[in-house]
């Protein structure tokens, strides 16, 4: 039996929960911020946009998530060049004064595929003005080693289209990575419900990070849960170790002693 | 008066006006934003002595939910 503790190091940090969740789409405030403690999640990722200047008053992700009691994982959702991901990054360190940072350089509006030759170039610039960088990547292992020996922190492959909920379309890449990358992998994307969590951390990823899956779902609060569950059950059995498939049956009861 | 734009919008304020007090004046609250001028971030910990100037562009952001 393995002991209860399981953690994983991210960034010189240890965190126990694997599952990072988004902050958007959610009904209001209020849902979200029970939505992420029904997760377990201790990292959420936000958006850096304009205040509202016309309105203030108007409640903040901050009154309701404290930053000094989650990690907040500012993003670059919504940048399709390199340039403006920067720029974007940069703002939310002199926001919150963290450098752990996820970037996100998207291709086009249909599919959210990762633009990689924008993503690379935004990564070196990031991790020489000091962050550190998760990055949204494809799922080609050769780019994630790259991002690797450039300095990112961990690299995030999608296991399908942003949003989409198709669940995880690419066991084989994911693998593949899973078996060249020493920093954390986690599948950012493509989550649509529990058992996906689960095929995720199955493969032997570190964590999973998803957002419409859980904001989306009929009862946010109970599917937050359900992922916090299908994730650790995930990896228990990813540490566990499955049985072998076989072609044919094979009883559970012995055969010996049958009258 | 000068005018400086903010997140787009054009606005007219009292001459020799630090970025703090315009801040104040906006009602917010300098902890929970970062601000760009004229593209360049300004460290939170010099926003009481940065003087807004004619035609300066100003970028005012928070964090909002994001997945």
């Amino acid at each position: 039996m393995r002991k209860a503790s399981d953690t994983w190091s991210l960034a010189g940090k240890d965190y126990s929960s694997r599952l990072i969740v988004g902050t958007g789409k959610y009904k209001d405030f209020e849902e979200t911020a029970m939505a992420v403690e029904a997760s377990g999640a201790e990292i959420v990722t936000v958006a850096v946009r304009r205040v509202n200047i016309a309105d203030p008053k108007q409640p903040m992700l901050v009154d309701y998530l404290d930053p000094k009691k989650i990690t907040y994982l500012p993003n670059t959702a919504g940048c399709f060049d390199g340039a403006s991901a920067v720029r974007t990054l940069r703002l939310a360190r002199e926001a919150g004064g963290w450098d752990l940072v996820k970037l996100e350089v998207l291709g086009d509006q249909k599919t959210l595929y990762p633009n990689m030759v924008e993503t690379f170039t935004a990564a070196e610039e990031l991790i020489k003005d000091g962050f550190k960088v998760m990055v949204y990547c494809s799922d080609d292992p050769i780019a994630a080693k790259k991002l690797e020996d450039m300095g990112c922190v961990a690299i995030m492959p999608l296991g399908a289209p942003i949003g989409s909920g198709l669940g995880i379309q690419n066991p084989v890449q994911i693998r593949l990575i899973i078996e060249e990358i020493k920093v954390p992998v986690l599948v950012d994307a493509g989550v649509g419900t529990a058992s996906d969590a689960a095929v995720a951390m199955e493969l032997g990823c570190d964590g999973v990070l998803m957002n419409t899956a859980i904001a989306e779902a009929g009862d946010p609060i109970a599917m937050a849960r359900a992922m916090r569950l299908s994730t650790e059950a995930g990896r228990l059995s990813y540490l566990a170790g499955r049985m072998a498939k076989k072609r044919y049956a094979d009883p559970s009861s012995p055969l010996a002693g049958l009258i | 008066m000068i005018t400086v734009s903010v997140n787009g919008e054009t606005k007219s304020i009292e001459e020799a006006m630090s970025l703090e007090g315009f801040l104040t004046v906006l009602e917010l609250n300098p902890k929970k934003v970062a601000v760009e001028r004229n593209l360049e971030i300004v460290p939170k910990s010099t926003f009481a002595n940065v003087t807004l100037e004619n035609g300066d562009a100003l970028e005012i952001v928070h964090f909002i939910g994001g997945g």
